[in-house]
């Protein structure tokens, strides 16, 4: 018998009806791009339940993106923060969260992005930070824009903010889309929309007043769960 | 009385998009050891989409053991073998031609498993990462018995085996969809 300690607990599945399905036909890039064959089951071992815990890339201000080279980003200011947690409710602690979004004209500083709104040269719309020990996070940014893009006509993105997080386990990582609420855009984005139904108020933030910043920034709040540990040790097969 | 809340649900995943450079290329992101790393190799290939075209917009991560087969990571509780600068992880965005290559070190064996990479491909058009390995052909032997390797038909094994590509250097390309299609892993 294997030692048990190479054997640590694996995460929980993910329940039907949480992430897209790679197959989406309304987000047409899907098309070429998701695979055909189903995916084989990989049970989780000592690769999977371990995973870089970096913290090496975050400099002081980088959690704030609205201080460009020579002056402030243009646009409204807020303050977007939120805990990490798993799905055990346990907080995430000491993991990077990395986000990249529009400028408030809702233009990429991106040498592929060159649809007809204005670059704003004090904001390069990245940003990263670590969570601190109870899980929590938070940067300031300015809102981002919609744009539209080519998917069907008349096509446009609904505001969102880029988010990829690690967790500390390769089965933990997630990169996703924080949208605020309300938006007129969700009908028709196909990219929102793919997530199932019943979930995605999970990738909407909140207005939060009380986080507002007086005389300064609006406030919203994104809550962030990633898989949480099996209670118990992963009984593997006998072969 | 106060009712035990329910546990979180998960965030559902979303597409990086097409500009995920802004935030997630690091300018040491393909180093999982620095430059000149005694036994350093390079592993890399290009991306394809289903119609074998370039993706030139995605980005590869890996994660892997050290030499010894061992994580610096608290669930390892053997610890890590000390290899000065080896990160574990790699993260490369594709080039125009689809590319991308780490430096890193040959994984080693862990209990029971062949030495592998394990591999996250994000990009435009992938609601959620796809997950594959890397697998050696050094390691013949251990192949022969990963539990990984046994399950995956043999007519597709062979997307899972990097291919030696000269001095110290090992080809894996991916293809997402369609003909020689990678084979993608379900965690």
């Amino acid at each position: 018998m294997t030692p048990p300690l190479l054997r640590p607990p694996g995460y929980v599945p993910v329940p039907e009806g949480t992430h897209p399905p790679l197959n989406s036909p309304g987000y047409r890039s899907t098309g070429l791009r998701a695979p055909a064959q189903q995916p084989i089951v990989l049970p989780h071992r000592l690769t999977e339940v371990t995973g870089p815990l970096l913290t090496g890339p975050v400099r002081p201000g980088d959690d704030d993106l609205t201080v460009g080279a020579n002056g402030e980003a243009l646009g409204q200011r807020i303050v977007v923060f939120g805990r990490v947690l798993d799905s055990g409710g346990r907080p995430v602690p000491d993991t990077l969260v990395e986000v990249w979004q529009a400028n408030a004209a809702g233009r990429y500083a991106h040498r592929w992005d060159n649809w007809p709104a204005p670059l704003d040269p004090n904001f390069t719309g990245g940003g990263r930070t670590l969570t601190d020990a109870h899980g929590d996070y938070s940067f300031t940014t300015i809102k981002p824009g919609a744009y539209p893009w080519g998917n069907h006509h008349n096509a446009w993105r609904p505001a969102h903010i880029h988010f990829s997080l690690f967790g500390r386990a390769f089965t933990q990582r997630l990169v996703t889309q924080m949208y605020f609420p309300d938006d007129p855009l969700f009908a028709q984005d196909p990219i929102y929309n793919a997530v199932p139904e019943q979930a995605r108020h999970r990738v909407v933030a909140t207005f939060d007043l009380d986080a507002t910043r007086p005389e300064w920034a609006l406030a919203f709040r994104f809550d962030i769960v990633l898989r949480g540990r099996e209670q118990t040790p992963f009984e593997e097969p006998h072969a | 009385m106060t009712a035990t809340p329910p546990p979180p649900a998960l965030t559902p995943s979303q597409t990086v998009g097409p500009y995920l450079s802004l935030g997630l290329t690091w300018p040491d992101g393909p180093d999982v050891v620095p430059a000149g790393t005694p036994g350093a190799i390079t592993v890399g290939g290009t991306v394809t989409d289903g119609d074998a075209a370039a993706v030139a917009d995605a980005l590869i991560e890996t994660w892997q053991s050290d030499p010894a087969g061992r994580f610096d990571h608290p669930d390892d509780p053997r610890g890590a073998v000390s290899h000065p600068g080896f990160r574990g992880f790699g993260r490369v965005p594709t080039d125009d031609d689809g590319r991308w290559a780490v430096r890193t070190l040959l994984p080693g064996a862990l209990p029971g498993q062949a030495p592998h990479i394990d591999v996250s491909v994000f990009a435009r058009g992938l609601l959620d990462r796809v997950v594959t390995r890397i697998y050696f052909p050094g390691f013949a032997e251990a192949n022969a018995t990963d539990p990984l390797l046994a399950v995956v038909p043999e007519e597709r094994r062979h997307t899972l085996l990097a291919v030696p590509d000269g001095p110290d250097r090992y080809r894996f390309d991916i293809r997402l969809r369609g003909a020689g299609e990678t084979v993608f892993l379900q965690l």
